[in-house]
């Protein structure tokens, strides 16, 4: 584990068990559509595993959608991908992919609450698809940058296109990018980091989610 | 179909009943909420009374002798966040367990985010 040595000894306060370095932590959303890509991203750049959700379904709409059937049941699994990148002992960053579609809106409520941004994937042979994760970051005032995923064989856009076809406002980056590879993913972090960073710091039209 | 009684035991509901069997049936945890990064950590010098702990509870205590996130230790006990979450704060509530909320990134430090950056920059 990389907390190691993280408390401090024993003594007359040790029930107390205030560790002496609570290591700090960051999340980052990974969204977009199904098949976008964003597994492929959470594997290349942090060891993966499944975390599994049980929610309640308080929309009408997602007891049609979800329950068919199975009127009475009012929770249903939802598996999220999730990884951690241990910078130091005392950073961490972890990382949720999260499935796109509106209906999983009631998970990102909680998952964007207090999160450094989000990383939209996107595929531009089905680009529509990552318009709902597009919507749900504007309005809920998340920092986000869109990552285009350069599958092999899909015909290529320069990042305006892509900038233009999802409406996008300029302080928000566009990126191609090669899920696969491990640098490149970095290199989307990394333009995410940089942009909250920018966010926070720079600009009086960043107004501070009211959640 | 469904009659009154057995709604439960069909085998739709599946995996709902056993994980929330352990909460009690309850679905929402008590106290403050407790974030998907919130860092736990065993009170240390407990001789916890294995009395009245589940297994569960004991695995908990075991897996964040050293802070451990709580996505972390639910993809480690496999089970879903909501029941983890009800877990850890009857556990809190106990005196079991320390949870230390996370500081949103907008309220952050900005050297934090550099420092992100230049770690995966450094890592990756």
């Amino acid at each position: 584990m990389a907390y190691a040595g993280s408390y401090r000894d024993g003594g007359p306060a040790a029930r107390d068990a205030y560790p002496a370095a609570m290591p700090v932590t960051v999340k980052i959303l990974i969204a977009g559509g199904f098949g976008a890509g964003k597994t492929t991203l959470v594997s290349s750049v942090s060891e993966i595993r499944p975390l599994r959700t049980e929610e309640s379904l308080s929309e009408p709409g997602a007891v049609v959608d979800l329950t068919d059937g199975v009127e009475r049941k009012t929770t249903t699994t939802v598996a999220m991908d999730f990884g951690r990148i241990t910078v130091r002992d005392d950073l961490v960053i972890y990382l949720f992919g999260t499935p796109g579609q509106k209906r999983f809106w009631f998970m990102w409520d909680e998952l964007a609450l207090g999160a450094l941004g989000a990383v939209v994937m996107a595929d531009t042979r089905r680009l529509a698809d990552c318009f709902p994760s597009v919507d749900y970051f504007e309005r809920n005032r998340t920092p986000f940058i869109v990552a285009v995923n350069c599958f092999d064989g899909a015909q290529r856009y320069h990042p305006d296109t892509v900038r233009t076809a999802l409406d996008l406002t300029d302080d928000v980056p566009v990126v191609l990018c090669d899920a696969r590879s491990r640098a490149s993913c970095r290199d989307v972090l990394v333009a995410l980091v940089e942009n909250a960073l920018q966010l926070l710091t720079g600009s009086a039209s960043y107004v501070t989610p009211a959640r | 179909m469904y009659t009154h009684g057995d709604r439960w035991l069909d085998h739709d509901a599946g995996p709902v009943v056993r994980p929330y069997a352990l909460t009690g049936g309850r679905t929402r945890p008590s106290g403050e909420s407790i974030d998907l990064i919130a860092m736990v950590s065993a009170m240390r010098g407990l001789s916890p009374d294995p009395m009245g702990l589940e297994p569960e509870h004991i695995q908990v205590l075991r897996m964040c002798r050293l802070p451990v996130s709580v996505a972390d230790l639910a993809a480690d006990l496999d089970l879903p966040l909501g029941v983890v979450r009800i877990l850890l704060a009857d556990m809190r509530e106990r005196g079991l367990v320390m949870i230390h909320q996370p500081v949103p990134t907008r309220l952050s430090d900005p050297r934090i985010l550099r420092e992100v950056a230049d770690g995966l920059r450094r890592l990756l």
